[in-house]
This record gives structure tokens, sequence and C-alpha cells, in this order.
């Protein structure tokens, strides 16, 4: 068992413990800690496939700016205890065959250890000693109108939050 | 460097994907509907760094960073409507909006 094969099963366990425990929690509050539970282990995978920037910008991004702003939302509306209702009729007629297709999926991947094998020998090359320095030249010089549009898109996002956030007044 | 075969990470996409259609569909507070969408979101960025580092192409970890932002916008706006929704039903349950339920 090599320390690599260590890192991703116990960052892996906490991550599905931390997807648990958002499904069990009843307090909206307890779900989104153990959803930044998830984001950081996610972080340490993505280290761990050599992805450095991408860990970061999941910690600062998803578990700085977005968890913030759903614990605040949260604390904001002072919301408590989840109301038990009887299930509703999608829960109790998609939820089940959803829950089936899932194993499905995860039995057709874990079925076919053939496309890791091969994935794992061009993984062992690497991606080369600096793959952010990489990443950003693909980032402002391939895919630069894409990323232009994304910043007309969060600026679209803030008008839109103001407006619906503002109310009648 | 990573001698975890690339399918273990795809299997754990899979299984965290798998928990946020689960908690999607089974969860009634409209705020942790929403963190069930952002674990969605997650999972499917988990499987985009994956196969970007399977097939040594950086253009996978150019889409994560596309899915991060709009996943930050989406939030912004998202949690909005949940402001307006909470003031308007004074509740959270997202049983109580049910205008357009057929």
């Amino acid at each position: 068992m090599s320390v690599p094969f260590i890192l991703f099963f116990v960052f892996a366990g906490i991550a599905v413990a931390g997807a648990v425990l958002l499904i069990v929690a009843r307090e909206p509050i307890h779900s989104a800690l153990s959803l930044i539970l998830v984001m950081v282990s996610l972080a340490v995978l993505y280290l761990l496939l050599g992805a450095e920037f991408i860990a970061a910008v999941q910690i600062i991004v998803y578990a700085g700016a977005i968890m913030v702003l759903f614990v605040f939302v949260i604390m904001l509306l002072n919301a408590g205890v989840e109301e038990r209702t009887d299930w509703s009729k999608l829960a109790k007629y998609a939820g089940l065959p959803l829950a089936g297709f899932l194993l499905i999926e995860l039995a057709y991947w874990l079925a076919r250890p053939a496309a890791g094998m091969t994935a794992a020998l061009h993984a062992a090359r690497g991606m080369g000693a600096a793959p952010t320095r990489a990443l950003s030249e693909m980032l402002f010089r391939d895919y630069l109108f894409p990323f232009e549009a994304t910043s007309i898109l969060i600026l679209i996002a803030i008008l839109g939050a103001l407006v619906l956030a503002k109310g009648d007044e | 460097m990573s001698a975890v075969p690339i399918s273990y990470y795809l299997v754990l996409s899979a299984i965290l994907f798998g928990l946020g259609v689960i908690a999607f569909v089974f969860k009634r507070n409209i705020i942790t509907i929403f963190m069930a969408i952002e674990l969605m979101l997650n999972a499917v960025n988990l499987a985009f760094v994956a196969f970007a580092r399977a097939h040594n192409q950086l253009d996978g970890l150019v889409f994560v960073f596309f899915v991060i932002v709009v996943a930050a916008a989406e939030a912004a706006v998202g949690l909005a409507i949940v402001i307006t929704i909470a003031q308007n039903r004074q509740s959270l349950n997202i049983e109580r909006v049910n205008l357009l339920k057929f």
C-alpha cells in the first residue's frame, strides 16, 4: 500500500462520509459544513491528481466563497430543522429507479478495470513540471473567448442577484 | 506520482454524483437541495480532472475552471431566489412552493 493509495482512500472516505452526512443531517447548517468537508477532501484529491491550480481554486472559490454564501444565507434566513413531510410522489417513485441507475453506473465502471489500467499507465508519465503555467497559457490563448464570455456571465449574475434580492420597494 | 488508477477516481465521482442525486430528490429544504446541486457539480469536476490526468491533456482542467465559475454565478442567483421565496412563503420547505405544481 503506497502513500498515494492511502491518501486516496482516506480522503475518498471522508468525501463519501461528508456526502452521506449531507443527506442525513436535519439542520441545513450541518449539511453545509459536511459539504465543505467534501470540497476540502476533493481539493486534496485534485492535488493527488497533479492539478494544483484547480485544488487552490476549489479551496478559495468553492469552500471559501460559495459555501460562505450558503452559510450566510442559512444564518440570514434562520433556517431551522427541516420539516418532515410525507415523501413526495417524485421521491417515492423516482428515487428508487434513480438509485438503481446509480448502482448500474457504478457496476459499469467497476466492471471495466481495463480502461482504468491504461489510464493509469498514461498517468504514470505525468503532466510535466508546471501544469499551472501551461494551464494559464491554454486559458488565455485557446480559451480566451469563453473566458471573456464567463466574465459577462458573472456580470449578469451580479445584476440578477441584485434585482432578485432587492425586493419590490 | 499518482499510482492510483483513474477508474478509482471515476467510481468515487459516480458515488458522489449518486449521493447528490439522492440528496436532491429526498431533501425538503430549498437550501439543502441547492447544496445537492453543488455536490453533483463537484463530482463532475472530479471526473473532469481524472480524465484530464488520464489523457494527459489540460483541456479538462480548463473546463473545471469554467464549471466553478458558472457554479459561483449560479449560487449567487439561486440564493437570491431562495431569499425571495423565503420572504414570500415564510418557509424554506420545498413543498410550500407549489404554485407551478401540476
